[in-house]
């Protein structure tokens, strides 16, 4: 149970981290908000992805 | 405005008024029961999994016997010869189902070959010893899915022919769909897959976008489907997306994969490189599509988990307080998953499309 926790704060801590960032340049370059959004669920997407491969493997 | 309040106000006490009347009558069920957290546990995990029919809700008739409410489905078995019957026979793993000369009963969500008497026999792991016979039956999930793969198919081709009746412009619910086809093309498929190769492709993506997205909001309603949460259905969704992948690729897919390097090194140094990158790549064209099932597969099953836990929360609090804070937040969640819900889809769509992107890249050599 406790490696659970684990994973979803590093997946939120990751997730968050792309977000964040995510956010900042869309400050930065509004004119690039499609492209970086697409990067952006794709990065989302693959830390997700290992953070439920790690919780099966928790679980 | 006051008039758009006051219906806000009638439907809101409308919805509290029928929220309230459902928790007292199911709160004096469930204080009958012994043990209310398994009971809440097993009604979880019993929605989860695939069942053999539609069942809506159930109660207890006055002489003690299960009365369940809901739409019953074919059960087809091969064991030796072919069984079809209807799966109200089953009673939902009560009653004994007699087809030809076999007798067969539900056990824990699964049907099994039993004698006359209806008895079933577990191993020391409590799994059944009993023969299970070849089951192909239209399940809860598949008659969700033939319902979905017949909405879609009249859906799109009555929206495809509307465009040669209206000189090219969409009408009625086409307008909805047309800018999403239009955003999956431009903006999903092109920049991925490129220009010139992306257009055999389409219909592989916009199947499955609209496929996924429809299974997804078909498992909010309270006909309790769970098919994207279900991994075998996710698997025969990534395979599709794993055979296209490879066998449309081209041949500097492969070159990619086999001999990344190309010609900027000599082979006897490129060896000792590619004894751990060929093996890691190779592994890569199998992590892919295994990364797009358990994506689908978990978000799905966890946005149900967390739905029917919450709901749960009305039986366990057993009190007034109980049932708005339950409905509240269920109704937040059930908007989160409505976004999830295209969401995935849309992950799914796009990732499908990188991954053909990358089948179908061509190098220019020099």
């Amino acid at each position: 149970m406790v490696g659970a926790g684990l994973v979803v704060i590093g997946v939120g801590i990751g997730i968050g981290r792309v977000g964040g960032s995510a956010m900042e340049a869309i400050g930065r370059q509004p004119d690039a908000y499609g492209k970086i959004q697409t990067a952006m669920l794709i990065a989302a997407a693959l830390i997700e992805g290992i953070g439920f491969a790690a919780l099966f493997a928790v679980s | 405005m006051p008039l758009v309040l006051n219906k806000f106000y009638s439907i809101f006490t409308l919805f509290t008024v029928i929220f309230f009347t459902v928790n007292t009558v199911q709160a004096k069920d469930a204080e009958a029961s012994v043990d209310l957290k398994t009971e809440i546990k097993e009604y979880i995990t019993h929605h989860l999994q695939d069942t053999y029919d539609f069942s809506l809700f159930s109660y207890t008739n006055k002489s003690g016997k299960h009365i369940y409410i809901g739409i019953p489905l074919p059960v087809i078995l091969w064991d030796e010869e072919l069984h079809v019957f209807s799966s109200s026979k089953l009673h939902h793993g009560e009653e004994l189902v007699a087809s030809g000369n076999k007798y067969y009963k539900l056990d824990h969500g699964k049907i099994y070959r039993t004698d006359a008497s209806g008895i079933i026999s577990y191993d020391e792991s409590h799994h059944a010893k009993n023969i299970a016979p070849l089951d192909l039956s239209i399940t809860k999930g598949v008659a969700s899915m033939i319902l979905i793969a017949i909405l879609m198919f009249f859906l799109f081709r009555s929206l495809a022919r509307s465009y040669d009746t209206n000189g090219a412009v969409p009408s009625g619910i086409g307008r909805f769909f047309e800018p999403i086809v239009l955003y999956i093309r431009d903006d999903i498929a092109r920049p991925n897959i490129g220009d010139k190769k992306h257009g055999k492709y389409m219909s592989f993506l916009l199947t499955v976008f609209f496929f996924i997205w429809f299974l997804n909001i078909l498992g909010l309603t309270p006909l309790g489907v769970n098919v994207t949460g279900n991994i075998a259905v996710t698997f025969g969704l990534a395979l599709l997306t794993f055979l296209i992948t490879n066998l449309t690729g081209t041949k500097d897919y492969w070159l990619h994969i086999f001999d990344p390097l190309g010609s900027s090194m000599k082979w006897f140094a490129k060896i000792p490189i590619y004894i751990i990158l060929i093996p890691i790549e190779v592994l890569g064209i199998f992590i892919k599509p295994f990364s797009l099932l358990i994506r689908l597969y978990a978000n799905m099953q966890a946005g149900h988990i967390v739905l029917m836990s919450l709901i749960g929360l009305m039986f366990i609090f057993k009190s007034w307080l109980g049932s708005p804070l339950s409905f509240g937040l269920a109704f937040a969640i059930s908007i989160i998953e409505l976004l999830v819900a295209l969401l995935q889809a849309y992950i799914f769509t796009m990732l499908s499309a990188l991954y053909f992107g990358f089948a179908a890249e061509e190098h220019e050599h020099h």
